[in-house]
């Protein structure tokens, strides 16, 4: 689409301002697109990009359903504008598993039973991705309270818990 | 979402005159309240200003032994910064106990201080409010005001500021260093909210074309002697119905000096400097706190669904100097509240 000037209709108080080109580097491949100004991340990768793991629940950052890795940080990607995000990495779900080999917390959310309708679960996962980097969690109710962004409406919680738990464990029995 | 334009500032001398230079401007960093506003057609910018990327990302101790938070520092690494855990725990506890990690990862510093009312009210671009729209009256007064204030409400606004982050600066005395066309200059904490009075549009006296650069915090941070108690509808991820930062510097078991804010009441932190000062000197006892709680709440007035959070407010108050006194600091991850469980601390009233 050809970039439209705002100059072109100075009486608009709210012209249609040029769409943007930015880079992302999603799930560690390298991917150019145009967006208006007011695309925020989430639609960027679920409409731009045809990522659509990442789920929009509220779209106010109250639910957690849109949670993404950007730069290493969990981050609610629809409160996020992708222009401010060009050249950053971003890890959604569909970039955890290692080929067909799931990645640890996928595997240990389908051994606890952690989803029902699973609508959530993604950003449950992207965000429980974010936890374990960051390291703060250690007791229960450490993650349930570092977990609290991320809302489940079937009530999935204490399986949640669980699977966070056991990975958190693993890491740990590793370690030692 | 109004349609935008959307630029970058290369340093804060152009951020600067980019915002003085448009009118409908608005500064963007974490995003986390403006672009919500937004999406709610409450802020309707013509243009948004990415600051995000200017070099005020660092923590670093200042020349008088405290410490200077930059304004773009995110919230999360503000509250795991080891100097902010060790010297000033009251406000990385603070920070914690607000919004959720997603959030404070992405929310910025400066953000923290300019975010606006939760008010269903300003929200609702349905009902009148004067905030979003001075003139249209308040339909909080007699609405739903379960969440509303009850200390230094006008008869045009009773919304209340909603950080947590900002209870705890306001108690620790905390300067913001911002930047303007005509220079820089020093606001001291309690110098930068407003109270609504006649103009509840204005939530500050930050100027439209200033941009704040860093939090100041003063060398003495009550590392000891601290809590800050958030008591909200749920355990976790809500604003408060009330908190209370508290602070005390003890010597045999006297108090030498006293710092109480409290948050969720009030169209800013909340601190009583009388109520403050006439705790030197005296004992830290239960007596005493009940009598500051009063004194703080001699002014409060309730509305139709809130008039509860002023015997909250009183209880919190006391529960919060006990935990301070007792070197024993609300937990933000372990939900029951800390101190002795006594009969007389679940009544609230000495026995």
């Amino acid at each position: 689409m050809a970039p439209t000037s705002a100059a072109a209709k100075p009486a608009e108080k709210f012209p249609t301002p040029a769409k943007l080109t930015l880079t992302l580097f999603v799930n560690g491949v390298e991917r150019k697109l145009t967006v208006a100004p007011w695309t925020t991340l989430l639609d960027a990768l679920r409409q731009h990009l045809d990522l659509t793991g990442t789920k929009k629940g509220c779209d106010h950052g109250q639910c957690g359903a849109c949670t993404v890795l950007v730069d290493g940080r969990r981050i609610n990607s629809c409160l996020a504008l992708a222009v401010m995000k060009d050249g950053a990495q971003v890890t959604t779900i569909e970039g955890l598993a290692q080929g067909a080999t799931l990645h640890a917390l996928q595997q240990a959310f389908i051994e606890h039973d952690a989803f029902q309708c699973g609508y959530c679960t993604p950003g449950q996962i992207c965000s429980a991705a974010g936890l374990v980097a960051e390291g703060r969690a250690k007791t229960p109710d450490e993650i349930r309270e570092l977990m609290s962004g991320n809302i489940c409406r079937c009530g999935a919680y204490p399986n949640i818990l669980a699977a966070i738990e056991s990975v958190l464990a693993g890491k740990a029995e590793a370690r030692s | 979402m109004n349609n935008f334009a959307y630029s970058r500032a290369a340093d804060v001398a152009e951020a600067v005159r980019q915002i003085a230079a448009d009118p409908g401007a608005k500064l963007i960093a974490g995003g986390t309240n403006l672009i919500d506003l937004m999406k709610e057609n409450v802020a309707r910018p013509t243009r948004l200003i990415d600051i995000s990327r200017l070099p005020l990302s660092r923590i670093e101790e200042t020349k008088d032994g405290g410490l200077r938070i930059g304004a773009l520092v995110a919230n999360s690494d503000v509250a795991y910064h080891p100097q902010v855990e060790s010297r000033y725990p009251m406000l990385a506890s603070a920070i914690l106990a607000g919004a959720s990690a997603q959030l404070r990862n992405m929310a910025s510093t400066g953000g923290n201080l300019l975010q606006r009312t939760r008010c269903y009210y300003f929200y609702d671009t349905a009902t009148p409010c004067n905030k979003r729209e001075p003139g249209s009256g308040c339909a909080a007064v007699t609405g739903i005001n379960r969440q509303h204030a009850i200390l230094g409400t006008s008869q045009h606004c009773i919304a209340t500021h909603p950080s947590d982050m900002c209870v705890a600066l306001a108690a620790l005395d905390a300067r913001v260093r911002a930047t303007g066309p005509g220079g820089e200059r020093v606001i001291a904490f309690q110098d930068f909210h407003r109270l609504p009075g006649e103009t509840p549009h204005i939530d500050t006296n930050l100027a439209a074309d200033e941009i704040i650069t860093a939090v100041e915090l003063p060398p003495e941070g009550f590392a000891r002697n601290y809590t800050y108690l958030k008591i909200r509808d749920r355990l976790s991820y809500a604003f408060a119905l009330v908190s209370v930062a508290a602070a005390l510097d003890l010597k045999d078991g006297r108090i030498q000096e006293a710092r109480i804010a409290l948050g969720g009441v009030a169209h800013k932190p909340w601190r009583d400097r009388e109520a403050e000062a006439r705790l030197k000197g005296e004992p830290a006892t239960r007596d005493t706190f009940a009598r500051t709680a009063d004194a703080i709440l001699r002014g409060a007035r309730g509305f139709e669904h809130n008039a509860f959070k002023i015997e909250l407010a009183r209880r919190t108050i006391l529960r919060a100097l006990s935990q301070a006194a007792q070197a024993t600091p609300q937990s933000q991850s372990d939900k029951r509240i800390a101190g002795p469980t006594t009969a007389e601390n679940r009544s609230g009233r000495p026995q």
